[in-house]
């Protein structure tokens, strides 16, 4: 065994045992930042607080919510909202950051984009950034069954049947041999056994995963670090010495702590007022009023769109008949997983340096505002071409890549 | 040396692999199949006598919505048509081949419109707009009288379904 000396405060029989100091070191304190970034390098610690908010809200939620296609409806919108203290309070929170949670991400994502923050080793935070991205989206979907209103089974009914495509019995296990959606769901529609899967998924699974994913995430940060705004690289460790020999001024880095999570906290405090304005005085933007109507299995609502943050790959399903549509919005789910791979230039820096794909990226965030839009729309006449013109923009934007990022090499 | 631990390490992980993680993956796979009581669900009896002409009728058959409309003798025949007492019915899943949404009937227009994504089917179901890959698809039925039993395959189902219809 090894030998302990008798510990003369509490830190230092922590650090005994647990080598806090070190750790405090190696996570914080010379955890070296760039000077050169803005506020949109914020945008991960926010997303990081608003997971925090979801877990705490949620917790609360699971203390009265039951999953039961009887009681579900009830339990939610009466029990939860009307008889539990402050119960509007949690679920005001958890839908208000389920739906704020994606614009942060979307945020994040061009961020990471513009400045070219998913290449030249830092692959793997874009990959564990996308998975992220898929695991949160499985999140809010299924999150969004278990109020068991109108929106939740059409929306689930709707969804599921996506995976027909990839199983022969189309006729949805008609003849007593359930295929892959009778299997997803557990019966032939969104039931009983369909309610509780999604609940054990919602409640534990993918939390779970989100909370590996995000540890994978911090991780792949550590060797290549966050990038800045000018695609610089510059030697870590000289910086570093530096900003410890009391040169801060001349130095390119500043440590996580305390002087960076200063800013960061500040950009966070501005997101929280933003945040909590929602959720006390503009809540309802994230509650759908057709889902305050108990599901019917026996009458589909007028309109079934998704929340705003699917809109725009949704639309790309739906403009094309239906096995096309399948897989232009396949393609759409894991395009974003490709970008490190498809843009051929060695160049690192924001996209307005960068010829031709400075087109690339505006052309990119306006097709996908015209898809979320057009998303909303009724697909009839007019909406229907343009959103038919903006898909088949999106599918070709990432086709044209490695020819749109090729010759900046030359330059 | 290093071979020979390697070997070791793939013939355990390996062997860890095989007994232990395919019964495994097996047994999740069955606790999500759906249960014998939920591929059970019974036969759905339907009485046809007192249904009006060109009203579009909703049964319930195994959680989904059964469409029952009796044609007037102006709408267009169709192999698709059930017959029963006389009648001709239009009988099929009342869900879109789309994505699974259910149509609206427009008596005035005799057609079937979907609200998802704006698919269209005729009074015999069949897909005339949009999205939708194929025509409503048409049940198990057995024709009783003026009855028909969902869920039961009579001959007038085989018979569709050997010519490709249902
Ligand atoms: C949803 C949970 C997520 C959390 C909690 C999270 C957290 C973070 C944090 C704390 C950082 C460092 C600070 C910063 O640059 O903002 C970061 C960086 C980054 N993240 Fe995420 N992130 C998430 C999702 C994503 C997604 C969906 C993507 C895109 C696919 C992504 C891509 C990136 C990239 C490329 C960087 C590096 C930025 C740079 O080097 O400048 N992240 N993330
Ligand atoms: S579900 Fe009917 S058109 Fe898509």
């Amino acid at each position: 065994m090894a030998h302990f000396e008798k510990a003369s405060s509490i830190t230092e029989w922590l650090d005994q045992r647990l080598a806090i100091t070190t750790v405090k070191k190696v996570m914080a304190l010379e955890y070296w930042i760039p000077k050169n970034i803005n506020f949109l390098w914020a945008m991960g610690m926010v997303l990081a607080f608003t997971f925090a908010l979801l877990t705490i809200s949620g917790i609360f939620l699971l203390m009265y919510y039951q999953p039961n296609v009887d009681t579900a409806f009830d339990s939610v919108n009466y029990t939860i909202m009307s008889e539990v203290g402050f119960g509007w309070l949690w679920r005001h929170i958890h839908g208000v950051a389920a739906s704020v949670v994606f614009l942060v991400i979307y945020i994040h994502m061009f961020t990471g984009i513009y400045y070219g923050s998913y290449k030249k080793g830092r692959e793997m935070i874009w990959l564990s950034g996308m998975l992220l991205f898929v695991v949160f989206s499985a999140e809010a979907f299924s999150g969004y069954m278990l109020p068991w209103g109108q929106m939740s089974y059409w929306a689930g009914m709707v969804i599921t049947n996506l995976f027909e495509g990839f199983s022969p019995d189309i006729a949805g296990g008609i003849m007593n041999a359930p295929g892959l959606v009778e299997w997803i769901r557990g019966d032939y529609v969104p039931g009983q056994a369909f309610l509780s899967r999604f609940f054990m998924l919602h409640v534990l699974l993918l939390p779970l995963v989100i909370m590996g994913l995000i540890g994978l995430h911090f991780a792949a940060l550590r060797i290549p670090h966050v990038n800045n705004q000018d695609g610089e690289e510059f030697d870590y460790q000289e910086a570093a010495k530096l900003y410890k020999e009391g040169k801060t001024k001349e130095s390119k880095v500043i440590p996580f702590q305390p002087v960076f999570l200063s800013k960061d906290v500040f950009v966070l405090g501005v997101y929280l007022i933003f945040f909590f304005y929602l959720v006390f005085y503009h809540f309802n933007f994230a509650m759908d009023p057709v889902n305050f109507d108990p599901a019917d299995g026996l009458k589909t609502p007028a309109h079934i769109y998704p929340e705003w943050y699917f809109l725009w790959s949704y639309e790309i399903l739906r403009p094309f008949p239906k096995d096309p549509g399948l897989i232009a919005f396949g393609f759409a789910q894991v395009a974003f997983f490709l970008l490190p791979f498809l843009d051929k230039s060695d160049t690192v820096a924001p996209a307005n340096r960068r010829g031709l794909f400075k087109y690339w990226f505006w052309i990119m965030i306006v097709d996908m505002i015209v898809l979320t839009v057009m998303g909303k729309l009724p697909p009839t006449g007019i909406w229907n071409h343009i959103g038919l013109v903006a898909a088949v923009v999106f599918i070709a934007l990432f086709v044209a890549l490695p020819w749109v990022t090729k010759n900046e090499n030359r330059a | 040396m290093s071979n020979r631990r390697d070997f070791m390490g793939i013939a355990l992980g390996g062997f860890t692999a095989l007994a232990g993680g395919i019964p495994a993956l097996y047994a999740m796979k069955r606790s999500w199949d759906p249960l014998p009581s939920v591929k059970a669900a019974g036969f759905t009896e339907v009485d046809l006598t007192t249904i009006p002409e060109n009203e579009l009728m909703t049964e319930k058959w195994r959680g989904k919505p059964i469409f029952i409309l009796k044609k007037s003798a102006d709408m267009p025949q169709d192999p698709r048509d059930v017959i029963a007492g006389g009648a001709r019915y239009h009988v099929s899943i009342g869900l879109c081949t789309h994505l699974g949404c259910i149509p609206a009937y427009f008596p005035g227009e005799k057609k079937f419109k979907c609200a998802c994504h704006g698919g269209e089917f005729d009074a015999s179901g069949k897909n005339t707009f949009g999205p939708p890959p194929k025509p409503l698809v048409i049940p198990p039925f057995k024709v009783d009288g003026n009855k028909i039993v969902l869920g039961e395959a009579g001959p007038e189902y085989l018979e569709m379904q050997k010519s490709g219809i249902a």
